[in-house]
């Protein structure tokens, strides 16, 4: 259906374009001269019947679902509705859709299946109606733009005037992305915020959203104090950083300044395959080769490591971000003007104490950007800790025992079925506004700051 | 000194085209310094390759001590390329590779046992562009005695920068903000704050790649004024494209052009009454 | 000669007033210690570029180590008789091909007529084997009746058996196969039966509990659904968007923030995006679960900051002159930009885009939280079916108990990163291809 309703859009938009063409080029032709050219007049039809009818399409999908299921609520049995709440509904509608679609998994009450029968018929009534509808308002609209040609009509402002449009509602994507990103995780969080009272969420140091497993726990829902988590995402982030800064800036230095041009020609793009390996290879990795051979070394020197330590996943993590930092620093190096290295150098400084002295102080803002970005990176990495790091959120700062992350509790809370109004699929909301907020933060300190340092150099 | 003087006399020849070895000790009156000075700089036959681009040709020439020498000719002549091999600055640029024999005070600074980083700090040098560290004041100057390890405490570098911005006249001007950014310091400051960087290193020879090009007409005169009481001190070679600059700063002028040293000799005489066609065509403008 | 020299005879090296002697012996040690502490700081460097190379290394030949198995599937060759009262020639769809195995399976061991041993041999086939030989069937019913000689996949624990990946040291106790179906499958071995064939289910087939018969199918097709409405989704929008912002969009207040709200885009983590499409497009717009066309418009949220910037960067790289010589000649300012600008911009933008989609080809998190994950046993026939990606399927098999699935999740990653390193070899390609210097 909705196919064919883009093809119809297609068809009438493409006649337009022609019919506005051909009436364009008979002025032409009959000696009148026409302020445009018949390829704008055709460019306006098209768009004028293009635009405004897939929006009409667009909006009429979204609206098609929310208003059959209103239609079929409404004529629920009346002792059958008073007993359902939000959930219930939601499962009798997607058991109603299940027996339209004529998929039954169990024996279902004869009201149900008159639903069912009902329920297609709407469906059907609604294609028909969009077809004949989106038929009805671009046939309508192709006559309107027909009309229009004329040796004074100025087609093409008119057509540029559209595009404009189109290229300004594509940049709002950008803006609607981060409200729907606000609004949404705002949302629910504050759905969070009326079950758990944020204080608990904020200073809480207990983390057990999973059903209570004794009595003695806070009203028998489990805790919801986000503080372990934060200090195990915090944890893992510090040893990444810990492996990712000095491999990664001592690599920069090399590169930029000791290394052949040819080791060079080789060496950037072996990084950027490094940076380009997806992260849940790198989790694979953690869980496959180091975690492993942690506990091998554990077991060798006696001492306990956990399976999943913040270690295997925190250093993992690390390599991950080693191309990302080497990059920013040969970067912030490179953008170092040249007149300073000849500068030091001129004056008797050998090239590693010009590199530490002069060009890395020099690029230390830029620098400074690039491992703000990391560690903005490695608080919201997801798939390296969800496969290497723990569950359980632990208080501790031991790198070797197991803690779990912001992002580790968001993926296990949400994965499997959700139900919207559950605190434990709320907790992942409220995790995801904090984790939101965190990286925002960073991030526009960090592009400040790197964008202050081109301007510096530029 | 001795292996100098006997090639001195070839090179005066190749130079000028002159009659020889009397030249080889100038006597010089036009500055009122008459005094005979050494050589201090000896260039034999010196070709410089930027991958291949053979941009400096066979060029052999002598560098007096305690005398400013201009090198001039039209851009892209080889100037500052020839410029930048006599503290081996060509080393740090890849492609490029210089060939023949330059030697200061006798020692031949290509020589394998060379090491660059030292000659460096015998031969300073200032750039085209100002292009103070973003360090203070302080430190810019300190750069060169500390990394040299040349004070033995703090009082002696205290001196050392003292000194080196006195002697670039730059003291009075910036004496009670030393510990401001030397990048926040006017252009002609920040130059003269390039030049107390080099010569706190004690060089023997400064180098000037145009130092007075990105400088407004004032500045220029206070650079000017500098390297004229410079050479008081030091044997100074100075790249430059304005002719008037070089007659009013130099005592020796080289023009350069596409690679050949085409003249050398006093400036006096190269401006007034050059040898080659091609030094006149371009001293009365019609190259370059 | 000068004072210079006369400063040679100086005890320590000094600066300042007159010169120094770079001869001193003080001076000479101090230069030797820089030069170590040169060569220090390169060997570090060199130490780190080393790491960083060894890490990649390490990582790939450990996949390659661990997923090199599961490219080959062991094989029984049986002599089947598709015995028509077990496979009613009019339905075939519904015969007994199980048992009809089991015959030929047991017809190799005519000597066990205990019923428990005899389930036990059946084991050596993989439980999938009935649906490979149906269908096989149902492409040539003419088969019924006949007695036909397959090759069909053993299951898991002997296809690790046949590779090796069994230690047969290990006390019996320890070990998943026993003693007795050891020897009894080394006895088919030796009669030539077994046969190690290259791993086509790995391609073709889409998840299944036997690792033996479970394949990327599913995985490859919702992945390639995904990144065709990330594509039609971000490549025209972001086009539209960078166009706008570069060339028209005047420099005020709004447009500032637009840009750096743009950029603030392209460093949220991935998982949020995840949180967004959970919440907005399942939650609110009621779409249907685990569908390609759901991840897609999540992947096309997130590749769209890279699509704009590379975008705008191509425009920028475009010479001024070329826009002002299409104004002079009287052209619109979008005229000069869709007709001059963009085609010399094109390159560049697919060469953004294509990286773009290769990173959207390898995100885990957004579609693990819009149901990517689920266990689905047929591929996906349109954008609207529920599917897997290929990273959320490795997603799955890494967390799948059976010993095959390991090989299989290492396999399944080499063959993402197959993808990957094709797209960005096109990448390149076209960036050498079409290098243009102004």
């Amino acid at each position: 259906m909705l196919a064919s309703a883009l093809v119809v859009i297609l068809i009438a938009s493409a006649l337009g374009y022609w019919w506005n063409r051909r009436a364009a080029q008979a002025l032409l032709e009959a000696g009148c001269h026409p302020h445009s050219t018949p390829r704008y007049h055709g460019l306006y039809a098209f768009l004028l019947v293009a635009v405004p009818s897939f929006l009409f399409l667009v909006f009429w999908l979204a609206f098609e679902g929310p208003i059959i299921d209103a239609v079929i609520l409404a004529q629920l049995p009346d002792e059958v509705a008073r007993q359902l709440d939000e959930n219930g509904r939601r499962l009798l509608l997607s058991e109603i859709d299940a027996l339209a679609v004529g998929r039954v998994f169990k024996e279902a009450e004869p009201w149900k299946h008159a639903l069912a029968a009902e329920r297609q018929r709407l469906e059907i009534l609604a294609d028909r109606a969009l077809l004949g509808l989106v038929t009805l308002l671009a046939g309508a609209i192709l006559l309107h733009a027909r009309r229009r040609v004329s040796a004074a009509f100025r087609a093409r402002q008119r057509a540029e005037r559209i595009v404009s449009g189109i290229m300004i509602a594509s940049a709002l994507v950008a803006i609607l992305t981060t409200l729907g990103i606000v609004a949404s995780l705002m949302a629910e969080a504050l759905r969070f915020f009326h079950k758990v009272p944020v204080a608990e969420f904020l200073f809480g140091l207990r983390w057990e959203p999973q059903i209570a497993i004794r009595a003695d726990q806070v009203a028998g829902q489990g805790a919801f104090g986000w503080i372990p988590v934060l200090v195990g995402t915090l944890l893992i982030t510090v040893i990444a950083l810990v492996v990712a800064v000095p491999v990664g800036l001592l690599s920069a230095i090399y590169l930029n300044e000791f290394a052949s041009p040819r080791f060079r020609r080789l060496a950037k793009p072996v990084l950027e395959i490094l940076a380009g390996v997806p992260t849940i290879v790198y989790g694979f990795f953690a869980v496959l080769t180091v975690a492993p051979a942690l506990r091998a070394a554990g077991v060798a020197l006696g001492i306990p490591v956990s399976p999943n330590t913040a270690l295997a996943a925190g250093s993992v993590m690390g390599i991950m971000l080693i191309p990302f930092i080497s990059s920013f620093a040969d970067d912030a190096l490179s953008a170092v003007p040249r007149t300073l290295r000849d500068g030091s150098l001129a004056l008797g400084a050998t090239r590693g104490e010009t590199m530490l002295k002069v060009l890395f102080p020099s690029a230390i803002p830029g620098i400074v950007g690039g491992v703000l970005l990391a560690v903005s990176r490695a608080i919201g990495e997801t798939m390296i800790v969800v496969m290497a790091a723990g569950i359980i959120a632990k208080l501790t700062f031991n790198p070797l025992d197991s803690v779990t992350t912001v992002t580790v509790q968001i993926v296990t809370l949400l994965i499997g079925d959700t139900e919207f109004d559950n605190p434990k699929t709320l907790a992942a909301f409220a995790l995801g506004l904090m984790l939101f907020l965190i990286t925002l933060g960073i991030n526009v300190v960090a592009l400040k700051v790197v964008r202050r340092y081109r301007e510096l150099y530029d | 000194m001795q292996d100098n003087a006997a090639t001195e006399a070839k090179t005066a020849d190749t130079a000028t085209g002159g009659s020889g070895a009397a030249r080889a000790r100038v006597t010089l009156g036009a500055a009122g310094r008459e005094t005979e000075r050494p050589v201090k700089i000896a260039a034999r036959n010196v070709n410089v390759w930027y991958g291949d681009t053979h941009a400096i040709k066979d060029v052999s020439i002598d560098i007096l001590d305690k005398t400013v020498t201009a090198f001039i000719g039209p851009s892209g002549c080889g100037k500052s390329t020839f410029l930048r091999c006599f503290n081996r600055m060509n080393d740090t640029i890849e492609t490029a590779r210089v060939k023949g024999e330059i030697r200061l005070d006798g020692e031949d600074i290509y020589a394998p046992e060379q090491d660059p980083v030292l000659l460096r700090a015998r031969v300073g040098m200032v750039f085209q562009k100002p292009n103070p560290f973003p360090k203070s004041i302080y430190d810019n100057v300190a750069y060169g005695p500390r990394i040299h390890g040349l004070a033995r405490n703090r009082a002696e570098l205290d001196e050392i920068v003292e000194t080196s911005l006195r002697r670039a006249a730059l003291w009075d001007e910036v004496k009670d903000r030393l510990d401001d950014m030397g990048t926040g310091l006017s252009g002609g400051q920040q130059q003269r704050l390039c030049i107390a960087r080099a010569i706190a290193t004690s060089p023997e020879v400064l180098l000037m790649d145009e130092p007075a090009s990105a400088l407004d007409p004032i500045a220029t005169a206070q650079i000017e004024e500098l390297i004229y009481e410079l050479r008081e001190q030091y044997s100074v070679v100075i790249v430059t494209h304005s002719m008037q600059q070089a007659a009013r700063v130099s005592e020796k002028t080289a023009f350069f052009h596409l690679g050949e040293l085409v003249e050398f000799g006093d400036t006096g005489q190269i401006f007034t009454n050059p040898r080659d066609p091609r030094t006149e065509s371009y001293i009365t403008g019609r190259i370059g | 000669m000068n004072e210079i020299r006369e400063d040679a005879a100086a005890p320590a090296p000094r600066a300042g007033r007159g010169g120094v002697d770079w001869h001193d012996p003080v001076l000479k040690a101090r230069l030797a210690i820089r030069k170590r502490r040169e060569r220090r700081l390169r060997l570090f460097g060199l130490l780190a570029v080393v790491f960083a190379f060894a890490m990649l290394g390490i990582l790939v030949a450990s996949l390659v180590r661990t997923g090199a198995p599961a490219f080959t599937q062991t094989h029984v060759t049986l002599r089947v008789h598709l015995d028509p009262k077990r496979i009613p020639p009019d339905n075939i769809n519904r015969g007994n091909y199980r048992a009809v195995i089991k015959q030929a399976v047991l017809a190799l061991f005519p000597e066990v007529k205990n019923r428990r041993k005899q389930r036990e041999i059946v084991k050596i086939v993989s439980k999938g084997a009935p649906w490979i030989l149906r269908d096989m069937v149902a492409a040539n019913p003419d088969l019924v009746g006949r007695t036909i000689t397959v090759d069909l996949p053993v299951s898991d624990p002997f296809d690790q058996l046949y590779k090796g990946l069994i230690d047969r040291s290990t006390p019996e106790a320890h070990r998943r196969l026993k003693d007795e179906a050891i020897s009894r499958f080394d006895s088919l071995v030796a009669r030539g039966l077994v046969r190690a064939k290259f791993n086509t289910y790995l391609f073709t087939n889409p998840d299944s509990r036997f690792p033996e018969i479970a394949g990327l199918g599913g995985a490859i097709m919702g992945s390639f659904y995904a990144l065709l409405t990330c594509f039609v989704l971000s490549f025209p929008i972001g086009i539209a968007a960078a166009i706008w912002l570069e060339e028209f969009a005047p420099r005020n207040r709004l447009t500032d923030f637009v840009e750096i709200n743009i950029n603030n885009l392209a460093a949220v983590p991935s998982v949020v995006f995840g949180l967004l499409g959970l919440a907005v497009f399942l939650g609110w717009f009621d779409l249907p679960r685990s569908a390609p066309f759901v991840g897609g418009m999540v992947l096309a949220l997130m590749t769209l900051p890279t699509i704009i910037i590379a975008t705008r960067t191509a425009l920028k790289a475009v010479p001024p002159s070329i826009r002002e010589a299409a104004l002079g000649l009287g052209a619109s300012r979008q005229q000069v930009v869709f007709d001059h600008v963009l085609p010399l911009a094109m390159p560049g933008i697919l060469t953004g885009t294509i990286i773009g989609l290769a990173q959207a080809l390898g995100e885990t998190a957004p579609l693990l939280l819009i149901g990517m994950n689920a266990f689905i046993t047929a591929i996906p026939d349109s954008p609207f079916a529920a599917a897997t990606a290929l990273p959320t399927q490795i997603y799955i098999w890494a967390d799948s108990p059976e010993r095959g699935f390991v090989s299989r999740t290492s396999a399944a990653i080499l063959v993402l990163l197959g993808f990957l390193v094709l797209m960005n070899a096109v990448a390149i390609w076209l960036r050498q291809r079409t290098e243009r210097r102004w």
